[in-house]
């Protein structure tokens, strides 16, 4: 069965020349769009015809289109990966949109997201906030065999759960107040679940949340929007954990 | 110390402790003032205001309740104008309403609401029990022991305004709102949640939220209506 046929679409876009010049919305109109295209698919078509124009195409991150790498990001119509639940933008298809509609495209708005280009923004800061914890230190001997460390089968599927986050940014652009603890909260919490984790749970947690802050990240509120748009689903219970974790490192020092 | 309050978490957790505090409170205060609807006489109510104005202990704690409120206030706007601050540039379409809910949203807005109402209710009763007096605040005597007729002070303001009823009915359930995002997310931030607790906090706290709201509405409708009569 063919997929229906958008015969016209308005897409409202973010353009920003570089990093330091101020962006400001372009409209495009683009035509015949198959409802079986993914979303990205349309934006690449409208490059082709932006190129074709003269017009410099819009820059947006893409790599795996998947769903797995982490890489696309856009604000579109008001939510992040735009209106599907559990899915990247690569994922996002355009049966969810109407013929004729308006389909508004932002970059992810945070102070520690600052735009590149376009739509690209610089997300280096959870790179930063990785490398400020976010891992185990193996510093000597060979690799034991996986079945000589028992683990409970509960604990392995919660850190598993955790371990989905693809660091995509979705929770901090979802978030009112650009908080990353959704995304920090995950990381720290599918080590802390293992034994192999626990012996820096301590250092980790404290050291995680300061770098978090000092890159310009809000704080949570609780509202849950993180939870409700991240892709993988990660739970916001990984929150109280990381709250946990915290308090607990900093009342123990 | 410093390192812990200047944390966003730290902070996070005072605003936590002040709200669970005032929670306690919130409780409290409407337990005594529900002796307003069960005693027309007036006398209950008077020795419950009595008690609460002379016991040592409660003397104690009222600086410390006004210290709570404050922290919890001033705290608010300040962590409010730290996350405000996390994105310079906002979105220029938003559809958050499918993702969280209003109240989560809006807990500055509607705890704004509930101080515009503290204010003006404090100085409605606490302040003319405290230090200006008034009238009908003339001394009774109940078992032999001297008291403020706060009853009457209370009573004769519902019965005289239906404006401050409703306005009294408002603030309840502004109230209400507040808690109904604030009660579960207290147990959230000191950690004390899972995926078990986080269903139990939540319909625990929808029924605190509501208790409050209809217990705070129950008293002004009681001399609206006539009932004490």
């Amino acid at each position: 069965m063919a997929d229906k046929i958008l015969k016209k679409l308005k897409i409202k876009v973010w353009r920003q020349k570089n990093a330091k010049s101020k962006g400001k919305f372009e409209t495009y109109t683009i035509e015949n769009i198959s409802t079986g295209s993914s979303f990205l698919e349309m934006m690449d078509i409208l490059n082709f015809q932006l190129i074709e124009e003269g017009i410099d195409p819009i820059a947006f991150d893409h790599d795996c289109r998947e769903g797995i790498c982490g890489t696309c990001s856009l604000y579109i119509n008001g939510r992040p990966h735009g209106p599907d639940t559990e899915v990247t933008t690569c994922q996002l298809h355009m049966r969810k949109f109407k013929d004729g509609e308006t389909i508004v495209i932002e970059p992810w708005r945070a102070r520690a997201f600052p735009v590149i280009k376009d739509l690209v923004v610089d997300r280096t800061a959870f790179e930063k906030i990785l490398q400020a914890g976010g891992f185990v230190s193996v510093n000597t001997g060979g690799v034991p065999d996986a079945n000589t460390i028992p683990i409970p089968k509960d604990d392995a599927e919660e850190s598993m759960d955790a371990a989905a986050c693809i660091g995509c940014g979705a929770c901090v652009a979802a978030c009112k107040n650009s908080s990353a603890m959704l995304f920090v909260s995950a990381k720290v919490s599918h080590l802390a679940k293992l034994p192999q984790g626990k012996v820096e749970a301590a250092s980790r947690a404290k050291n995680m949340v300061s770098k978090m802050d000092e890159l310009g990240f809000g704080g949570c509120t609780n509202t849950q929007a993180c939870e409700a748009e991240c892709p993988k689903s990660i739970s916001i219970t990984n929150i109280a954990r990381l709250n946990r974790e915290y308090l607990r490192a900093r009342i123990s020092e | 110390m410093s390192k812990f309050l200047t944390a966003s978490i730290g902070r996070k957790f005072v605003m936590s402790l002040s709200g669970l505090f005032l929670v306690v409170f919130i409780a409290v205060h409407l337990g005594l003032n529900l002796l307003l609807i069960f005693d027309n006489s007036g006398d209950l109510f008077n020795q419950g205001a009595h008690f609460m104005a002379t016991n040592p202990l409660i003397k104690i704690m009222e600086p410390i309740l006004g210290l709570g409120f404050i922290i919890h206030i001033v705290w608010s706007f300040f962590l409010e104008y730290q996350n405000w601050k996390a994105r310079p540039v906002k979105y220029a379409k938003k559809n958050m309403s499918g993702a969280s809910s209003w109240a989560s949203r809006n807990m500055l807005v509607l705890g704004g609401l509930v101080l515009v109402f503290l204010i003006i209710h404090i100085i409605n009763f606490f302040v003319k029990m405290k230090f200006t007096g008034d009238p009908l605040l003339a001394e009774v005597t109940i078992n032999g022991e001297h008291m403020h007729n706060a009853y009457a002070l209370v009573s004769s303001a519902f019965i005289n305004s239906a404006a401050l009823g409703v306005f009294y009915i408002l603030g309840g359930a502004l109230l209400g709102f507040h808690l109904s995002h604030g009660f579960w997310s207290a147990f959230q931030t000191l950690g004390l949640n899972n995926k078990h607790w986080l269903k139990r906090w939540k319909v625990i706290g929808t029924i605190y939220a509501i208790l409050i709201a209809v217990g705070y509405a129950v008293i002004p409708l009681y001399f609206m209506l006539g009932l004490y009569k």
